[in-house]
């Protein structure tokens, strides 16, 4: 029986020993904040941990009581009978270090100044973010995660688990991810952020101080990026060359539908999310590649690999298209170790991992059913 | 033996040649049932390649790895001489690029290893001299419906293989679960080829 995990509580833990960050900044002390669902078995080998991607927070399933509205991200495929099925398993979300949704990040108090962190909360890594994840590990007594899973940027942080540490991942699930970005995809990242740092309310990160937030350039960074996350047919069929109005006006106003609903979009987005970790989240994709300190070699990276793999990309996704994910696979071949990989054929693009499809649930259960064989044996 | 595999003629063979720990690539793995059926009886580290849906998600669950592609597209992943053998089991008559296929087997694996029912088969002669397609166990397809476009005898396939340098260490021909010696070219119904580079 498919259902949800219900009302879910959002819980913060604390940290106070220092973080280094690989940029060489430290974090003195921080605070992360996750939610859990299901329940962690006697010998604690049931446990998986859910990494978010560019937006995305430790809400990923249920609904809290006060606000039965608000649905986890990840619903769809976390919960009782769900793929990732909470009846079996104790499912870990939390968001990132750097992010905007509880966990210190750019527009928390910094206790040493009693302002915003702003522009002097440190440039954070996938590494970084591993690190922090592996103490919350800790503080939740979880030696081992029998699979780490995300999608996009939170495949790269579940791929990094599995080579930062070894031991302490079983199997890694990394959806619509890539090894590292191309120079397309970094240009992308690129555009949005110059949107942000040239809005005149930027005030170079410190805008809280002055009372504004730069709307406008979030705005047009998540326009740009939601576009991209789209495919050409599904824009197609979901807007075509439909116009709001009977006729042309032939000025500079939104008349098709899809300048409404870009703009309807990166409005809702603005709202909510905070420029600072926008920025620093694109930079964590633009700068993740474990080969980078290795001549690019993926297959010396993957060599400290020790985990089972199932890699899945979508057909009509361009951000993160099949051939990045059959760079994840091609090392994991080379390096000998158990690993699958699924191309699905969908319509949605990007947004497809977050969407249900008949071959995409299919292969999430059969792999997800496997893992629970083993760590239930 | 793992009661609850299915197996087919052609797999007890295959498993005969591969020795205990081999490295074996499937193509065309389709459920994973040759893999699951080598890696109980011979302890094979494998993989298998395949393009179905239905077949990835059954792989998975027969805790077969599994790469989905097609095989038409080549072996683009997988590096030269990483297999020791390479596999393509009821699958050549369906490929739509059979001899760059066979190359890239032997270009990825050290040896080469395909079954395929034989179209010289006498059942099948007699079906076409009757004026129809022949349809079998082995060829179980009406002529509208078939995946079938690269079909051969025993003796067009190791024409192909002298052609293109390809040598043929063993080969096994089948009726049903029979082994076949005389005229196999005319009385078997299936082969499986064992082959390599020439030197």
């Amino acid at each position: 029986m498919v259902s949800s995990v219900g009302i879910v509580n959002a819980q913060r833990a604390q940290f106070d020993t220092p973080l280094r960050f690989k940029s060489g900044a430290v974090l003195p002390r921080y605070e992360l904040m996750y939610e859990t669902y299901g329940t962690l078995n006697a010998d604690k080998s049931n446990a998986i941990l859910i990494c978010h991607a560019l937006s995305g927070h430790h809400h990923v399933a249920g609904y809290y009581a006060d606000a039965p509205e608000n649905i986890g991200w990840w619903d769809n495929m976390v919960g009782p009978g769900k793929p990732i099925d909470t009846d079996k398993f104790f499912v870990v979300g939390l968001n990132n270090l750097g992010g905007c949704h509880g966990s210190t990040g750019p527009i928390s108090i910094n206790p040493e100044t009693g302002k915003p962190y702003g522009s002097s909360f440190p440039v954070i890594t996938v590494e970084d973010w591993v690190e922090s994840q592996a103490r919350l590990a800790d503080h939740l007594g979880i030696q081992q995660f029998a699979a780490v899973v995300g999608g996009s940027l939170g495949g790269m942080q579940a791929l990094q688990w599995s080579l930062a540490y070894p031991e302490r991942v079983r199997h890694v699930l990394a959806i619509a991810s890539a090894p590292r970005l191309t120079a397309q995809n970094i240009a992308f990242n690129d555009v949005a952020r110059n949107a942000i740092l040239t809005d005149p309310d930027f005030h170079g990160g410190d805008y809280y101080a002055h009372g504004v937030v730069p709307t406008r350039g979030l705005r047009l960074a998540r326009m740009l990026g939601h576009i991209t996350y789209l495919s050409d047919d599904a824009m197609a069929d979901k807007f075509g060359r439909e116009l709001r109005a009977e006729k042309f006006n032939y000025g500079f106003e939104v008349e098709f539908e899809i300048e409404s609903y870009l703009r309807y979009q990166g409005d809702k987005f603005a709202a909510y999310f905070d420029a600072n970790t926008y920025l620093l989240m694109t930079k964590a994709l633009d700068y993740f590649d474990p080969a980078h300190s290795l001549d690019g070699n993926l297959n010396k990276a993957f060599a400290a690999a020790r985990a089972d793999y199932l890699v899945v990309s979508f057909t009509t996704d361009w951000r993160f298209s099949p051939e990045r994910s059959r760079e994840i696979v091609r090392p994991l071949l080379h390096n000998r170790r158990n690993v699958s990989y699924a191309e699905i054929t969908s319509a949605h693009g990007h947004d497809s991992f977050l969407m249900p499809d008949e071959h995409y649930f299919g292969v999430m259960y059969a792999y997800l059913n496997k893992i629970h064989s083993e760590v239930s044996a | 033996m793992n009661a609850m595999l299915v197996t087919r003629p052609d797999f007890a063979a295959i498993a005969e040649w591969i020795p205990q720990g081999a490295s074996v690539l499937d193509l065309g793995c389709g459920d994973g049932s040759l893999l699951q059926y080598l890696k109980s009886e011979r302890a094979v580290r494998g993989y298998g390649v395949e393009i179905s849906d239905a077949g990835i998600v059954a792989c998975i669950k027969n805790g077969v790895n599994v790469i989905q592609n097609d095989l038409d597209s080549g072996l683009s992943d997988f590096e030269s001489n990483s297999f020791d053998y390479v596999i393509l089991s009821q699958t050549l008559q369906a490929t739509r690029h059979t001899e760059p296929l066979i190359q890239e087997m032997l270009r990825v694996g050290r040896q080469g290893i395909v079954s395929f029912p034989n179209f010289g088969y006498w059942r099948a002669r007699l079906d076409v001299l009757l004026g129809n397609m022949p349809v079998s166990k082995d060829l179980p397809y009406q002529w509208y419906d078939t995946p079938n476009v690269h079909l051969c005898t025993l003796d067009d396939f190791e024409k192909l293989c002298r052609e293109h340098r390809v040598q043929i260490q063993e080969r096994r021909v089948m009726t049903g679960d029979d082994e076949v010696h005389v005229l196999p070219n005319l009385l078997g119904s299936m082969a499986v080829y064992r082959f390599q580079r020439e030197a």
